[in-house]
């Protein structure tokens, strides 16, 4: 099934298993795309491509160095992802500690009554 | 261990969401407490805002519906259908966000107690791509895990910066 050309945002980025592994090569600091080439063990023209798509979302930067084209990680553009998860685990959280108060009280309702027998 | 853990959100798939937290309560209680409109009107507002509606008829084929005023003003409705029911253990019914209604996920609850406390894991399995991408804006391919891992790495990359 065809996919919606949707690559424009951090989610899709992230989607494709070779990006992610690019990323996480970057976590370590900047890289020249020969070492990225050899860690991925994939051929160049793909490396690139790859690159590429993370360029466009703004999840890794690009600098020339002499003859070299350097690539380093830019966080910023992947936290969207991160906030996401965090700010639903967050209203959850809200939301299981409300709920503790509430079963306080229904544990000291249900002693009273016991008690009360 | 701390005693009562803050909520832990996994992404075990595509196209789930996994909920997961310990109370230091039998599980009878627990189900009692997510089941009972009353209760329900007192923990789901997630201190963002006021229950307004809580309604549930807890039955095969009953109908539920919650809604709350943000503290922001505007209103947030939730419904679904029950479509199981194994009191105090297992809970399944549909959610359909109100705002989005075309997009409609089947959560399914689970209790186990154990010494008196009770594991909830509340998952939520969204029925289609296209409405799980919108619901999550994600288009990932093959687990969101991955890429969670990989996210909070970055996180802590750009804490030590």
């Amino acid at each position: 099934m065809a996919r919606a050309a949707t690559t424009a945002d951090a989610f899709n980025a992230v989607a494709e298993p070779r990006r992610r592994q690019i990323l996480d090569a970057l976590v370590g600091g900047e890289r020249p795309v020969n070492d990225l080439v050899r860690v991925l063990g994939i051929a160049q023209p793909q490396v690139s491509k790859h690159l590429r798509v993370l360029r466009e979302v703004g999840a890794v930067d690009v600098r020339d160095e002499g003859r070299q084209r350097l690539y380093r990680l830019n966080g910023e553009a992947l936290k969207p992802i991160h906030d996401w998860v965090k700010d639903y685990e967050r209203t959850w959280s809200a939301r299981f500690d409300q709920l503790d108060a509430v079963l306080e009280e229904l544990k000291q309702t249900e002693g009273d009554v016991r008690n009360g027998d | 261990m701390v005693i009562n853990g803050t909520a832990k959100v996994t992404l075990p798939s595509d196209e789930q969401i996994l909920i997961t937290r310990e109370f230091d309560a039998p599980k009878h209680l627990v189900y009692k407490a997510w089941t009972t409109p009353e209760l329900v009107r007192r923990w789901w507002s997630a201190q963002r805002g006021e229950v307004t509606v809580a309604e549930i008829d807890l039955r095969v084929g009953g109908k539920w519906r919650y809604a709350m005023i943000a503290n922001e003003g505007f209103e947030v409705g939730f419904h679904g259908e029950y479509r199981e029911i194994v009191p105090n253990e297992r809970l399944v019914s549909t959610e359909v966000y109100e705002g989005m209604p075309d997009g409609e996920a089947l959560d399914t609850l689970r209790l186990t107690e154990v010494n008196g406390r009770t594991m909830l894991e509340l998952l939520v399995q969204h029925s289609c791509k296209e409405h799980r991408d919108a619901h999550i804006e994600s288009g990932m391919e093959d687990g969101l895990q991955d890429a969670m891992d990989l996210l909070e790495q970055v996180a802590v990359s750009l804490k030590s910066d």
